[in-house]
Protein backbone atom coordinates (compact mmCIF):
# COMPACT_ATOMS: atom_id res chain seq x y z
CA UNK A 1 0.00 0.00 0.00
CA UNK A 2 2.42 2.87 0.78
CA UNK A 3 4.54 1.70 -1.93
CA UNK A 4 1.29 2.55 -3.99
CA UNK A 5 1.49 5.56 -2.44
CA UNK A 6 4.66 6.54 -2.89
CA UNK A 7 4.17 5.56 -6.97
CA UNK A 8 0.99 8.07 -6.60
CA UNK A 9 2.69 10.82 -5.42
CA UNK A 10 5.81 10.25 -7.55
CA UNK A 11 3.47 10.72 -10.57
CA UNK A 12 1.52 13.80 -8.84
CA UNK A 13 4.67 15.26 -8.71
CA UNK A 14 6.58 14.86 -11.84
CA UNK A 15 2.67 15.33 -13.88
CA UNK A 16 2.74 19.01 -12.15
CA UNK A 17 5.97 19.53 -13.10
CA UNK A 18 4.96 18.96 -16.66
CA UNK A 19 1.65 21.61 -16.19
CA UNK A 20 4.71 23.78 -14.32
CA UNK A 21 7.17 23.93 -16.96
CA UNK A 22 5.50 26.09 -19.47
CA UNK A 23 3.31 28.19 -17.18
CA UNK A 24 6.75 29.18 -15.28
CA UNK A 25 8.34 30.12 -18.47
CA UNK A 26 5.32 32.28 -18.87
CA UNK A 27 5.80 33.43 -15.38
CA UNK A 28 9.24 34.57 -15.91
CA UNK A 29 8.64 36.08 -19.67
CA UNK A 30 5.29 37.70 -17.98
CA UNK A 31 7.56 39.20 -15.21
CA UNK A 32 11.06 39.83 -16.67
CA UNK A 33 8.50 42.08 -19.09
CA UNK A 34 6.22 43.31 -16.60
CA UNK A 35 8.96 45.36 -14.17
CA UNK A 36 9.69 47.59 -17.18
CA UNK A 37 8.84 51.00 -16.25
CA UNK A 38 7.45 50.16 -12.47
CA UNK A 39 4.83 47.96 -11.37
CA UNK A 40 1.44 49.44 -9.84
CA UNK A 41 -2.16 47.44 -8.79
CA UNK A 42 -3.33 49.38 -11.54
CA UNK A 43 -0.81 48.29 -14.22
CA UNK A 44 -1.40 44.69 -13.04
CA UNK A 45 -4.66 44.92 -12.62
CA UNK A 46 -5.50 46.18 -16.26
CA UNK A 47 -3.64 43.36 -17.55
CA UNK A 48 -5.72 40.75 -15.65
CA UNK A 49 -8.77 42.05 -15.31
CA UNK A 50 -11.67 40.30 -16.81
CA UNK A 51 -9.34 38.18 -18.60
CA UNK A 52 -10.25 34.63 -18.80
CA UNK A 53 -7.09 33.44 -20.36
CA UNK A 54 -4.93 34.72 -17.23
CA UNK A 55 -7.51 33.43 -14.77
CA UNK A 56 -7.22 30.57 -16.02
CA UNK A 57 -3.22 30.22 -16.35
CA UNK A 58 -3.04 31.29 -12.78
CA UNK A 59 -5.63 29.65 -11.79
CA UNK A 60 -3.84 25.91 -13.29
CA UNK A 61 -0.96 27.61 -12.11
CA UNK A 62 -2.05 27.32 -8.33
CA UNK A 63 -3.18 24.20 -8.28
CA UNK A 64 0.02 22.46 -10.10
CA UNK A 65 1.91 24.64 -6.86
CA UNK A 66 -0.59 23.19 -4.34
CA UNK A 67 0.56 19.08 -5.80
CA UNK A 68 3.95 20.17 -6.52
CA UNK A 69 5.17 21.91 -3.63
CA UNK A 70 3.81 20.15 -0.73
CA UNK A 71 5.05 16.55 -1.84
CA UNK A 72 8.35 18.05 -2.77
CA UNK A 73 9.16 19.60 0.60
CA UNK A 74 7.38 16.12 2.44
CA UNK A 75 10.21 14.71 0.47
CA UNK A 76 12.72 17.15 2.23
CA UNK A 77 11.39 16.59 5.86
CA UNK A 78 11.09 12.16 5.53
CA UNK A 79 14.81 12.53 4.80
CA UNK A 80 16.33 15.31 6.36
CA UNK A 81 14.42 15.15 9.74
CA UNK A 82 12.89 12.19 12.19
CA UNK A 83 9.18 13.98 11.01
CA UNK A 84 7.92 10.86 9.50
CA UNK A 85 4.67 9.31 8.71
CA UNK A 86 1.15 9.69 9.15
CA UNK A 87 1.34 13.45 10.78
CA UNK A 88 3.48 14.47 8.05
CA UNK A 89 1.24 13.46 5.33
CA UNK A 90 -1.27 15.28 7.27
CA UNK A 91 0.83 18.35 7.58
CA UNK A 92 1.50 18.06 3.94
CA UNK A 93 -1.74 18.51 2.97
CA UNK A 94 -2.46 21.31 5.37
CA UNK A 95 0.29 23.27 3.01
CA UNK A 96 -1.53 21.90 0.40
CA UNK A 97 -4.74 23.52 1.34
CA UNK A 98 -2.96 26.89 2.34
CA UNK A 99 -1.67 27.33 -1.06
CA UNK A 100 -4.95 26.86 -2.50
CA UNK A 101 -7.12 29.07 -0.29
CA UNK A 102 -4.27 31.67 -0.82
CA UNK A 103 -4.45 31.00 -4.34
CA UNK A 104 -7.96 31.36 -5.37
CA UNK A 105 -8.20 34.50 -2.99
CA UNK A 106 -5.02 35.93 -5.12
CA UNK A 107 -6.60 34.72 -8.00
CA UNK A 108 -10.01 35.87 -7.44
CA UNK A 109 -8.48 39.55 -6.20
CA UNK A 110 -6.45 40.00 -9.80
CA UNK A 111 -9.94 39.52 -11.55
CA UNK B 1 58.82 -2.10 10.43
CA UNK B 2 62.28 -4.34 10.48
CA UNK B 3 65.80 -2.73 10.31
CA UNK B 4 66.79 -0.21 8.11
CA UNK B 5 63.82 2.43 6.38
CA UNK B 6 63.66 2.01 3.12
CA UNK B 7 65.30 4.21 0.78
CA UNK B 8 62.32 5.00 -1.55
CA UNK B 9 59.65 8.14 -0.83
CA UNK B 10 57.61 7.15 1.50
CA UNK B 11 53.73 7.33 2.27
CA UNK B 12 51.24 8.22 5.08
CA UNK B 13 48.30 6.29 5.17
CA UNK B 14 46.07 7.03 8.00
CA UNK B 15 43.86 3.93 8.67
CA UNK B 16 40.06 3.25 10.29
CA UNK B 17 40.56 1.26 13.53
CA UNK B 18 37.61 0.73 15.36
CA UNK B 19 34.37 0.31 15.21
CA UNK B 20 31.35 3.09 14.94
CA UNK B 21 33.66 4.81 17.56
CA UNK B 22 37.28 4.86 16.81
CA UNK B 23 40.45 6.94 15.00
CA UNK B 24 42.54 7.21 11.88
CA UNK B 25 46.05 5.97 13.01
CA UNK B 26 49.06 6.96 10.67
CA UNK B 27 51.55 4.39 9.24
CA UNK B 28 54.44 5.12 7.05
CA UNK B 29 54.57 2.91 3.94
CA UNK B 30 57.29 2.95 1.27
CA UNK B 31 56.02 4.13 -1.57
CA UNK B 32 56.26 1.71 -4.82
CA UNK B 33 55.52 1.51 -8.38
CA UNK B 34 52.19 0.46 -8.89
CA UNK B 35 50.81 -0.03 -5.86
CA UNK B 36 47.46 -0.54 -4.85
CA UNK B 37 45.50 1.08 -2.18
CA UNK B 38 44.73 -2.65 -1.01
CA UNK B 39 48.52 -3.39 -1.00
CA UNK B 40 49.31 -0.79 1.42
CA UNK B 41 46.71 -1.86 3.66
CA UNK B 42 48.00 -5.51 3.35
CA UNK B 43 51.34 -4.30 3.67
CA UNK B 44 50.53 -2.76 6.85
CA UNK B 45 48.57 -5.74 8.19
CA UNK B 46 51.38 -8.14 7.40
CA UNK B 47 55.06 -6.31 8.21
CA UNK B 48 53.42 -3.40 11.12
CA UNK B 49 50.16 -4.44 12.94
CA UNK B 50 48.87 -8.05 12.41
CA UNK B 51 45.14 -7.17 14.39
CA UNK B 52 44.27 -4.53 11.49
CA UNK B 53 40.75 -6.32 10.15
CA UNK B 54 39.98 -5.70 6.23
CA UNK B 55 38.66 -8.21 3.54
CA UNK B 56 39.97 -8.94 0.33
CA UNK B 57 40.20 -11.70 -2.12
CA UNK B 58 40.44 -12.19 -5.58
CA UNK B 59 42.72 -9.15 -6.02
CA UNK B 60 41.50 -8.80 -9.79
CA UNK B 61 38.22 -7.02 -9.63
CA UNK B 62 36.10 -9.85 -9.95
CA UNK B 63 34.81 -10.29 -6.51
CA UNK B 64 33.78 -7.24 -5.09
CA UNK B 65 34.71 -7.37 -1.64
CA UNK B 66 37.73 -4.90 -1.10
CA UNK B 67 36.10 -1.94 -1.16
CA UNK B 68 37.02 0.87 1.23
CA UNK B 69 36.14 4.81 1.55
CA UNK B 70 39.90 5.86 0.27
CA UNK B 71 40.17 9.72 0.39
CA UNK B 72 36.38 10.38 0.95
CA UNK B 73 35.56 8.04 -2.19
CA UNK B 74 34.40 4.53 -2.02
CA UNK B 75 36.23 2.63 -4.46
CA UNK B 76 37.48 -0.69 -4.79
CA UNK B 77 40.50 -1.28 -3.39
CA UNK B 78 42.81 -3.65 -5.51
CA UNK B 79 41.94 -2.01 -8.41
CA UNK B 80 42.74 1.51 -7.31
CA UNK B 81 46.33 2.60 -7.82
CA UNK B 82 48.32 5.00 -5.10
CA UNK B 83 49.34 7.23 -7.99
CA UNK B 84 45.90 8.30 -8.62
CA UNK B 85 44.84 8.98 -4.93
CA UNK B 86 47.74 10.06 -3.62
CA UNK B 87 48.77 13.54 -5.26
CA UNK B 88 49.80 15.22 -1.55
CA UNK B 89 51.44 11.40 -0.45
CA UNK B 90 48.89 10.95 2.06
CA UNK B 91 45.94 8.62 2.19
CA UNK B 92 43.02 8.15 4.78
CA UNK B 93 41.40 4.99 4.27
CA UNK B 94 38.06 4.14 6.14
CA UNK B 95 35.31 1.47 5.52
CA UNK B 96 32.73 2.19 3.26
CA UNK B 97 29.37 4.60 4.51
CA UNK B 98 25.71 3.19 5.00
CA UNK B 99 26.79 0.08 6.53
CA UNK B 100 27.74 -1.21 9.94
CA UNK B 101 31.37 -1.67 10.55
CA UNK B 102 32.31 -4.47 12.15
CA UNK B 103 35.54 -3.59 12.84
CA UNK B 104 38.47 -1.49 11.60
CA UNK B 105 37.74 -1.42 7.47
CA UNK B 106 35.61 -4.70 7.44
CA UNK B 107 31.48 -3.93 7.09
CA UNK B 108 28.03 -5.74 7.73
CA UNK B 109 27.50 -5.98 4.37
CA UNK B 110 23.80 -8.63 5.24
CA UNK B 111 22.05 -5.29 5.05
CA UNK B 112 22.93 -4.83 1.60
CA UNK B 113 22.53 -8.30 0.61
CA UNK B 114 19.20 -8.40 1.94
CA UNK B 115 17.82 -5.85 0.55
CA UNK B 116 18.93 -7.74 -3.26
CA UNK B 117 16.29 -10.35 -1.32
CA UNK B 118 13.49 -7.49 -0.81
CA UNK B 119 13.71 -6.27 -4.07
CA UNK B 120 12.91 -9.81 -5.51
CA UNK B 121 16.52 -9.69 -7.20
CA UNK B 122 16.39 -13.63 -8.55
CA UNK B 123 16.03 -15.01 -11.89
CA UNK B 124 12.71 -16.37 -11.79
CA UNK B 125 12.14 -18.99 -14.90
CA UNK B 126 8.80 -17.86 -16.97
CA UNK B 127 8.15 -21.89 -17.85
CA UNK B 128 8.09 -22.78 -14.64
CA UNK B 129 6.30 -25.75 -15.83
CA UNK B 130 8.75 -26.80 -18.32
CA UNK B 131 11.77 -26.28 -17.93
CA UNK B 132 13.56 -28.19 -20.07
CA UNK B 133 12.52 -25.57 -22.91
CA UNK B 134 15.80 -23.76 -24.07
CA UNK B 135 15.22 -20.40 -24.40
CA UNK B 136 16.52 -18.81 -27.56
CA UNK B 137 17.39 -14.80 -27.02
CA UNK B 138 19.49 -13.56 -29.84
CA UNK B 139 22.76 -11.78 -27.75
CA UNK B 140 22.54 -8.79 -30.10
CA UNK B 141 18.60 -8.55 -30.06
CA UNK B 142 17.80 -5.01 -27.92
CA UNK B 143 16.02 -6.75 -25.28
CA UNK B 144 18.58 -8.90 -24.26
CA UNK B 145 21.72 -5.43 -24.49
CA UNK B 146 18.94 -3.51 -22.58
CA UNK B 147 19.27 -6.19 -19.15
CA UNK B 148 23.08 -7.04 -20.47
CA UNK B 149 24.15 -3.22 -19.68
CA UNK B 150 23.67 -4.17 -15.88
CA UNK B 151 24.44 -7.64 -15.48
CA UNK B 152 27.93 -6.77 -14.43
CA UNK B 153 27.65 -6.25 -11.20
CA UNK B 154 29.84 -7.58 -8.38
CA UNK B 155 28.24 -6.58 -5.72
CA UNK B 156 31.10 -4.63 -3.74
CA UNK B 157 28.76 -2.13 -2.09
CA UNK B 158 30.38 1.12 -4.12
CA UNK B 159 27.48 2.58 -4.75
CA UNK B 160 24.97 2.22 -1.97
CA UNK B 161 28.30 3.23 0.55
CA UNK B 162 28.15 6.52 -2.23
CA UNK B 163 24.31 7.20 -1.86
CA UNK B 164 22.95 9.79 0.13
CA UNK B 165 19.12 8.77 0.02
CA UNK B 166 20.72 5.03 1.91
CA UNK B 167 22.26 7.22 4.61
CA UNK B 168 18.50 9.62 4.90
CA UNK B 169 16.34 6.25 4.50
CA UNK B 170 17.87 3.31 6.27
CA UNK B 171 15.20 1.07 4.41
CA UNK B 172 16.48 2.54 0.66
CA UNK B 173 16.89 -0.44 -1.33
CA UNK B 174 19.95 1.37 -3.17
CA UNK B 175 20.85 1.66 -6.36
CA UNK B 176 22.92 -2.21 -6.82
CA UNK B 177 19.66 -4.46 -5.54
CA UNK B 178 17.52 -1.86 -7.98
CA UNK B 179 19.81 -2.04 -10.88
CA UNK B 180 19.65 -5.95 -10.09
CA UNK B 181 16.17 -5.87 -11.04
CA UNK B 182 16.37 -3.82 -13.51
CA UNK B 183 17.97 -6.34 -15.30
CA UNK B 184 15.53 -9.13 -14.55
CA UNK B 185 12.85 -6.82 -15.77
CA UNK B 186 14.52 -6.50 -18.69
CA UNK B 187 15.03 -10.36 -18.87
CA UNK B 188 12.50 -11.83 -21.36
CA UNK B 189 12.95 -15.31 -19.76
CA UNK B 190 12.08 -13.61 -16.18
CA UNK B 191 8.65 -14.74 -15.38
CA UNK B 192 8.18 -12.15 -12.27
CA UNK B 193 7.68 -9.01 -13.99
CA UNK B 194 5.03 -8.16 -12.02
CA UNK B 195 6.44 -8.97 -8.68
CA UNK B 196 9.52 -7.22 -9.67
CA UNK B 197 8.22 -4.32 -10.98
CA UNK B 198 5.97 -4.29 -6.95
CA UNK B 199 9.17 -4.66 -5.35
CA UNK B 200 10.80 -1.58 -7.03
CA UNK B 201 7.91 0.61 -6.34
CA UNK B 202 8.04 0.17 -2.55
CA UNK B 203 8.26 3.04 0.34
CA UNK B 204 11.86 2.23 0.10
CA UNK B 205 12.28 1.82 -3.74
CA UNK B 206 13.02 3.37 -6.83
CA UNK B 207 10.65 6.32 -6.52
CA UNK B 208 12.82 7.70 -3.58
CA UNK B 209 16.11 7.73 -5.81
CA UNK B 210 16.75 11.58 -6.42
CA UNK B 211 18.93 10.96 -9.64
CA UNK B 212 21.86 12.17 -8.44
CA UNK B 213 24.63 9.79 -10.12
CA UNK B 214 26.80 9.11 -7.13
CA UNK B 215 25.99 5.38 -7.91
CA UNK B 216 26.96 5.57 -11.54
CA UNK B 217 30.12 7.99 -10.84
CA UNK B 218 31.92 5.57 -9.12
CA UNK B 219 30.53 2.06 -9.66
CA UNK B 220 34.17 0.75 -10.95
CA UNK B 221 32.50 -1.62 -13.04
CA UNK B 222 30.82 1.76 -15.10
CA UNK B 223 27.37 0.38 -14.66
CA UNK B 224 24.50 3.30 -14.77
CA UNK B 225 22.24 2.42 -11.44
CA UNK B 226 21.00 5.72 -12.16
CA UNK B 227 19.50 5.07 -15.36
CA UNK B 228 18.31 1.34 -14.67
CA UNK B 229 16.31 3.38 -11.72
CA UNK B 230 14.46 5.46 -14.18
CA UNK B 231 14.06 2.84 -16.41
CA UNK B 232 11.90 1.55 -12.78
CA UNK B 233 10.29 4.65 -12.45
CA UNK B 234 8.79 4.13 -15.93
CA UNK B 235 7.70 0.98 -16.08
CA UNK B 236 6.47 1.09 -12.25
CA UNK B 237 4.51 4.33 -13.16
CA UNK B 238 3.11 2.46 -16.29
CA UNK B 239 2.06 -0.76 -14.41
CA UNK B 240 0.48 1.68 -12.08
CA UNK B 241 -2.12 3.06 -14.18
CA UNK B 242 -2.45 -0.36 -15.35
CA UNK B 243 -3.74 -1.31 -12.24
CA UNK B 244 -1.25 -3.73 -11.79
CA UNK B 245 1.25 -2.49 -8.99
CA UNK C 1 38.90 8.03 19.97
CA UNK C 2 35.59 9.36 18.49
CA UNK C 3 32.74 9.42 15.36
CA UNK C 4 34.18 8.44 11.90
CA UNK C 5 34.98 12.07 10.79
CA UNK C 6 36.31 12.90 7.42
CA UNK C 7 34.71 14.68 4.15
CA UNK C 8 32.45 13.00 1.96
CA UNK C 9 34.01 13.65 -1.04
CA UNK C 10 31.89 11.71 -3.27
CA UNK C 11 29.06 14.35 -2.78
CA UNK C 12 31.89 16.38 -4.42
CA UNK C 13 30.52 15.70 -8.43
CA UNK C 14 28.83 18.62 -10.57
CA UNK C 15 25.18 16.26 -10.68
CA UNK C 16 25.32 16.18 -6.56
CA UNK C 17 25.49 19.99 -6.73
CA UNK C 18 22.73 20.70 -8.73
CA UNK C 19 20.60 17.98 -6.78
CA UNK C 20 21.71 20.52 -3.55
CA UNK C 21 20.69 23.64 -5.56
CA UNK C 22 17.48 21.99 -6.79
CA UNK C 23 16.33 20.88 -3.55
CA UNK C 24 17.32 24.39 -1.75
CA UNK C 25 15.63 26.45 -4.44
CA UNK C 26 12.68 24.06 -3.89
CA UNK C 27 11.72 24.76 -0.67
CA UNK C 28 12.86 28.38 -1.20
CA UNK C 29 10.10 28.66 -3.52
CA UNK C 30 8.03 26.48 -0.81
CA UNK C 31 8.34 29.32 1.50
CA UNK C 32 7.84 32.18 -0.62
CA UNK C 33 5.04 31.23 -2.51
CA UNK C 34 2.49 31.56 0.09
CA UNK C 35 4.39 35.17 0.99
CA UNK C 36 3.54 36.14 -2.27
CA UNK C 37 -0.06 34.81 -3.17
CA UNK C 38 -1.10 36.73 0.12
CA UNK C 39 0.75 40.31 -0.73
CA UNK C 40 -1.16 39.56 -4.17
CA UNK C 41 -4.35 39.27 -2.82
CA UNK C 42 -3.88 42.73 -1.45
CA UNK C 43 -3.81 44.37 -4.82
CA UNK C 44 -7.69 44.95 -5.18
CA UNK C 45 -8.64 44.81 -1.29
CA UNK C 46 -6.62 47.57 -0.69
CA UNK C 47 -4.72 48.94 -4.12
CA UNK C 48 -3.09 51.39 -1.90
CA UNK C 49 -1.57 49.20 0.56
CA UNK C 50 -0.51 47.40 -2.12
CA UNK C 51 0.94 50.28 -3.78
CA UNK C 52 3.14 51.23 -0.64
CA UNK C 53 4.05 47.17 -0.13
CA UNK C 54 5.80 47.90 -3.99
CA UNK C 55 7.49 50.99 -3.21
CA UNK C 56 9.12 49.38 0.21
CA UNK C 57 10.04 46.46 -2.80
CA UNK C 58 12.10 49.87 -5.15
CA UNK C 59 14.46 49.37 -1.94
CA UNK C 60 18.15 47.90 -3.54
CA UNK C 61 17.95 44.99 -0.27
CA UNK C 62 14.84 44.28 -1.57
CA UNK C 63 15.51 44.03 -5.88
CA UNK C 64 18.04 41.94 -5.03
CA UNK C 65 16.15 39.66 -2.94
CA UNK C 66 13.68 39.80 -5.62
CA UNK C 67 16.05 38.97 -8.65
CA UNK C 68 17.47 35.81 -6.08
CA UNK C 69 14.07 34.42 -6.24
CA UNK C 70 13.65 34.82 -10.27
CA UNK C 71 17.02 33.07 -10.32
CA UNK C 72 15.90 30.58 -7.90
CA UNK C 73 12.12 30.07 -9.79
CA UNK C 74 14.68 30.07 -13.14
CA UNK C 75 17.30 27.40 -11.92
CA UNK C 76 14.30 25.14 -10.36
CA UNK C 77 13.06 25.24 -13.60
CA UNK C 78 15.57 24.61 -15.53
CA UNK C 79 16.77 21.66 -12.58
CA UNK C 80 13.64 19.83 -12.86
CA UNK C 81 13.33 19.82 -16.95
CA UNK C 82 17.24 18.05 -16.81
CA UNK C 83 14.96 15.74 -14.18
CA UNK C 84 12.18 15.22 -16.48
CA UNK C 85 14.57 14.94 -19.54
CA UNK C 86 16.57 11.75 -17.36
CA UNK C 87 13.93 9.78 -16.22
CA UNK C 88 11.30 10.27 -19.45
CA UNK C 89 13.77 9.76 -22.04
CA UNK C 90 16.02 7.63 -23.08
CA UNK C 91 19.38 7.74 -21.18
CA UNK C 92 21.98 9.64 -22.89
CA UNK C 93 25.76 10.61 -22.85
CA UNK C 94 24.83 14.42 -22.34
CA UNK C 95 23.77 14.05 -18.89
CA UNK C 96 26.85 15.75 -17.63
CA UNK C 97 26.41 18.88 -19.71
CA UNK C 98 22.69 19.54 -18.98
CA UNK C 99 23.86 20.38 -15.73
CA UNK C 100 25.84 23.45 -17.20
CA UNK C 101 23.41 24.34 -19.89
CA UNK C 102 20.24 24.68 -16.70
CA UNK C 103 22.93 26.55 -14.67
CA UNK C 104 23.18 29.02 -17.90
CA UNK C 105 19.37 29.32 -18.51
CA UNK C 106 19.20 30.62 -14.77
CA UNK C 107 21.96 32.86 -14.89
CA UNK C 108 20.33 34.41 -17.74
CA UNK C 109 16.89 34.61 -16.24
CA UNK C 110 18.68 36.30 -13.35
CA UNK C 111 20.20 38.81 -15.43
CA UNK C 112 17.64 39.88 -17.57
CA UNK C 113 14.84 40.67 -14.58
CA UNK C 114 18.18 42.78 -13.03
CA UNK C 115 18.89 44.54 -16.79
CA UNK C 116 14.89 45.31 -16.74
CA UNK C 117 14.31 46.63 -13.38
CA UNK C 118 14.11 50.14 -13.10
S1 LIG D 1 21.09 8.24 -8.42
FE1 LIG D 1 19.65 7.36 -6.95
S2 LIG D 1 20.51 5.39 -6.36
FE2 LIG D 1 22.15 6.56 -7.38
S3 LIG D 1 23.23 7.55 -5.71
FE3 LIG D 1 21.66 9.00 -6.37
S4 LIG D 1 19.84 8.59 -5.11
FE4 LIG D 1 21.27 6.86 -4.86
S1 LIG E 1 26.45 -1.51 -9.32
FE1 LIG E 1 28.65 -1.13 -9.48
S2 LIG E 1 29.17 -0.11 -7.55
FE2 LIG E 1 27.18 -1.04 -7.25
S3 LIG E 1 27.59 -3.03 -6.32
FE3 LIG E 1 27.46 -3.35 -8.53
S4 LIG E 1 29.55 -3.16 -9.28
FE4 LIG E 1 29.54 -2.31 -7.22
S1 LIG F 1 39.66 -8.17 -4.09
FE1 LIG F 1 38.13 -8.92 -5.41
S2 LIG F 1 37.36 -7.08 -6.30
FE2 LIG F 1 39.05 -6.35 -5.11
Amino acid sequence: MTGRLEAWLYVAQRGSAFVLAPLVVVHLATMIYAIRGGLSAEEILSRTEDSAVWGSVYGLFVAAVAVHAPIGVRSIVREMTPWKGRSLDVAALLFCALIVVLGVRAVGALL
Amino acid sequence: MSGREPPEPELVVEIWRGRESGEFVPYRVARRENQTVLDVVSHVQRRIDPTLSYRFACRVGMCGSCAMTVNGIPRWTCRTRVDRVAGNGRVRIGPLRNMPVIRDLAVDMAPFFDKWQRATGRFVPSDADNRRTFARVPPGSRERQAADAGIECIGCGVCYAACDVVAWNSDYLGPAALNRVWTLVNDSRDGARREHLAAAAGDAGCHQCHSHQACMSYCPKGLNPTAAIAGLKRETVKSLLRGEL
Amino acid sequence: MGGMKYAIASRNHPVYWAFVLHRASGLALAVFVPVHLYTLSLAVREAARFDAFLEWTENPLVKGGEALLVLLLAGHLAGGLRLLALEFLEWRDWQKSIVAITLGIAAACGLLFLMNAP
